[in-house]
């Protein structure tokens, strides 16, 4: 089953959701920062959930904790680093930038641009070659109807 | 050769035999059944007991081997166009398939394991799973990922006979057609659950297991693209055949990642080495076998088709380029936090935030390209030609996003960059499809009568477009409200006024449940009556939420209600959520855009019985 480990987060937890009324900071702007700090920590016992989103008592212990430093003038860099110095950073959602994770970040961009390099590479070749189909008319044959079809089409509009 | 055709048959039949006996042990309740006890429960309504059937590990396995033989007889009984050796040779890979799950099946997984003493009732299936959009959402998925069984067979096939042509290109493209349009409403569906079950309304979480499905569904969406210039102008051959085996490759990753557990908890993995090992196995197996057969084969696949830079050829490659390297951050992310562990001692995540800023800029690169490459004529087009027709769509778009940007209150460039996009690709595809009716009168006769492959592409095209729009306004512009109501309170969300008028417990067939009535005012006039639950299931010992949704068109509310508070009142969670049916109406459209096409009719033409030795002009329009 497609969800079912991410069910299991949910045998585990109380019946409580996500955040609760009486955790929310009086100061709207605290909490807006405390929200999105939230959004970005992993609620260690669950899987891939944010502490925002998830029901696990320890979850709220979390968020009680970011708010907690929050209200006492932490930034929100110190918030982040007290709380990796404590569970390391497995708790960060979206990984650091540095080190071994430079691959990750850089894995998209890398490939596109091989991958766009090797594709041009073709549609070079592709633009240059001779036509030596005269084996299989029938395609060419098709092909062309299709273009000259499309051309008398779009000539018309 | 002619031995093919009749196994297939009887291997589907013999599998459904096993499925049926499964089912009929679900409805009922033969609690002698090892996994009929573990999933099932008398007091189960009669649907869920059916569905329950899929719900479990064991199960799903059988559904799997089920549709990957159903692909195979489907290929025997319909398939009188194809050549006797290549049809032969697609249907003992495929089989080869079969055989491999169900050699995973036996050793591994077995359903039919028997107790000695049948206790008196079962243990109940996960409560969650007991609702509609689950309960169909896996038969949907396996669909999918199984129909890219068939076009890897079909790859293989052509490799071994050194043989990749426009008929190829034909023959398989409506079984990935089939695939993909499953797999867009299987992933939906899951989607769909999270949203109105989970209890926040989130719709998408870059989880493992959803990555698992996300990734067959970009590379058949880009093998869908490619095949089309294969079946259409015989280039990108050796390319779509590396797709093809890919693509398959990722649906059993995916299995893998589902079923082993190893990318949510190593110890999941140690529990059940097995079963996680053998899928392994299995994945790797064919995975070497096809890239070899590709690597030693692929030179004998000669393009044919010439074309110049600016060509629809071309930009199908860029779609195909943005598509698969899309489908490779996801799967690096996926990864990642293996390859950490494994090789560079770090022990991290990788969620949602990354995925939406990696991701992402692939989605707008494709949405910006979609509705001129879609509009480029085959070998050589212009495109001031293409640029003009498209100049007033563009035009509108621009303005639509900006004035999402005037609107908004924030800075973010989401939800205007999503409002932008999603005009450009609607108001493209209609663009397009009108373009090919041509001049003259009865224009909207000649529309109506044009290859039903246009209207799917079309449709299919302005589908992503309208999912685009939902998830950048779901994303950027939600509204939330968390608090604690007492019975007879307002409260204000988005402008509408939000009154709990009373909460009571009631009973359900296997539940308990408390209910809360909420009611939902717009400047005093009545809007609607919404009534969250907070259920509970005695045998499986677990709570869930039904949140209770008012579905509008331009925007969703969405109330649940959460825990009695000491000091009187309910914790209240609502949610304003604009333009959220626009999701899944999107996926929708791209559903139908895929069968439209699939019922186009020159693959009914190619796949058909009756109709395959009527000769039939191929390509041409139908005016």
């Amino acid at each position: 089953m497609k969800r079912l480990v991410l069910l299991l987060c949910f045998a585990l937890a109380f019946p409580a959701y996500a955040v609760q009324p009486d955790e929310v900071l009086s100061d709207p702007v605290l909490e807006e920062r405390a929200r999105d700090l939230s959004k970005g920590l992993r609620c260690l016992v669950c899987r891939n959930e944010s502490i925002d989103d998830s029901n696990a008592p320890l979850a709220r212990d979390l968020r009680l904790l970011v708010r907690e430093r929050l209200v006492e003038g932490d930034s929100d860099e110190q918030v982040i680093d007290f709380v990796v110095d404590r569970y390391g950073e497995y708790v960060l959602l979206q990984p650091k930038l540095g080190g071994s994770n430079l691959l990750l970040w850089a894995a998209g961009p890398l490939m596109l641009l091989i991958a766009a390099g090797i594709g041009a590479n073709y549609l070079r070749r592709r633009a240059k070659a001779t036509d030596e189909a005269h084996d299989d008319l029938s395609v060419e044959e098709k092909a062309r109807l299709d273009d000259i079809m499309r051309e008398s089409v779009s000539k018309d509009t | 050769m002619a031995v093919a055709e009749p196994a297939a048959t009887v291997q589907f039949v013999l599998t459904a035999l096993a499925f049926a006996a499964l089912v009929w042990a679900f409805v009922t309740s033969d609690f002698s059944l090892r996994l009929v006890w573990l999933n099932s429960h008398t007091d189960k309504p009669m649907l869920y007991k059916i569905t329950g059937t899929w719900g479990n590990h064991e199960g799903s396995m059988l559904l799997w081997v089920l549709i990957v033989t159903l692909f195979g007889a489907f290929v025997a009984w319909f398939g009188q166009g194809l050549p006797p050796g290549l049809k032969a040779r697609v249907l003992s890979v495929q089989a080869m398939i079969g055989v491999a799950f169900f050699a995973f099946i036996v050793f591994t997984s077995n359903p039919f394991l028997r107790l000695e003493v049948p206790p008196f009732n079962g243990q109940d299936l996960n409560p969650l799973l007991q609702d509609p959009g689950l309960a169909f959402h896996p038969p949907f998925l396996y669909v999918g990922y199984v129909g890219l069984s068939m076009t890897f067979s079909f790859a293989i096939a052509a490799l071994i006979e050194g043989r990749v042509d426009a008929s190829w290109g034909r023959w398989v493209r409506p079984y990935t057609l089939a695939a993909w349009t499953f797999l867009t409403i299987g992933i939906a569906l899951g989607s769909w659950w999270a949203y109105y079950e989970l209890g926040w309304g989130g719709f998408w979480f870059w989880d493992p297991v959803e990555n698992a499905s996300f990734m067959p569904w970009l590379i058949g969406a880009a093998l869908l693209h490619s095949a089309v210039v294969v079946e259409k102008r015989e280039a990108l051959k050796s390319w779509t055949i590396l797709l093809a085996i890919i693509a398959f490759g990722f649906s059993m990753i995916g299995a893998f990642i589902t079923r082993s557990g190893v990318l949510t908890s190593v110890h999941a993995f140690a529990n059940d080495p097995e079963r996680g090992v053998f899928l392994l196995m299995i994945t790797a197996t064919f995975m070497l076998g096809g890239l070899t057969l590709f690597a030693a084969r692929a030179n004998v696949l000669q393009a044919k088709g010439v074309f110049g830079l600016v060509s629809r050829e071309s930009v199908l490659l860029v779609n195909n380029i943005l598509l698969a390297v899309a489908c490779f951050v996801v799967f690096v992310g996926t990864i990642w936090p293996l390859v950490a562990e494994m090789f560079f001692d770090r022990k991290l995540s990788v969620g949602a935030p990354f995925f939406n800023m990696a991701f992402t800029p692939f989605m707008v690169l494709l949405g910006l390209i979609l509705p001129v490459g879609a509009m480029l004529s085959w070998k050589r087009a212009k495109l001031d030609r293409v640029l003009n027709s498209l100049k007033w769509p563009f035009i509108l778009a621009i303005a639509i996003g900006t004035l999402a940007y005037a609107m908004q209150t924030g800075r973010s460039a989401l939800g205007p960059v999503g409002m932008f996009l999603a005009a450009w690709l609607v108001m493209g595809s209609v663009v397009d499809l009108w373009s090919r009716t041509g001049r003259g009168p009865d224009r909207f006769g000649r529309l109506r009568r044009l290859p039903r492959a246009d209207w799917g592409k079309s449709v299919a095209h302005a589908g992503l477009g309208v999912t685009m729009a939902g998830v950048a306004a779901m994303m950027a512009w939600k509204v939330e409200d968390i608090r604690v109501v007492n019975v007879g309170e307002s409260f204000e969300l988005a402008g509408h006024t939000v009154t709990l008028i009373e909460v009571h417990d009631e009973e359900g067939p296997n539940y308990l449940s408390t209910k809360a009535t909420f009611d939902i005012d717009l400047n005093g006039r009545d809007v609607s009556e919404l009534r969250p639950e907070k259920r509970f299931y005695p045998v499986a010992q677990m709570p869930t939420t039904e949140a209770a949704i008012d579905n509008g068109f331009l925007r969703d509310i969405y109330v649940v209600i959460g825990d009695p508070q000491d000091s009187g009142g309910w914790a209240v969670r609502s949610y304003y959520k604009p333009l959220a049916n626009w999701i899944w109406g999107g996926s929708i459209l791209m559903a139908l855009g895929g069968a439209l096409s699939l019922s186009d009719r020159r693959y009914r033409v190619a796949a058909g019985a009756q109709n395959a030795r009527r000769k039939t002009p191929k390509g041409v329009p139908a005016e």
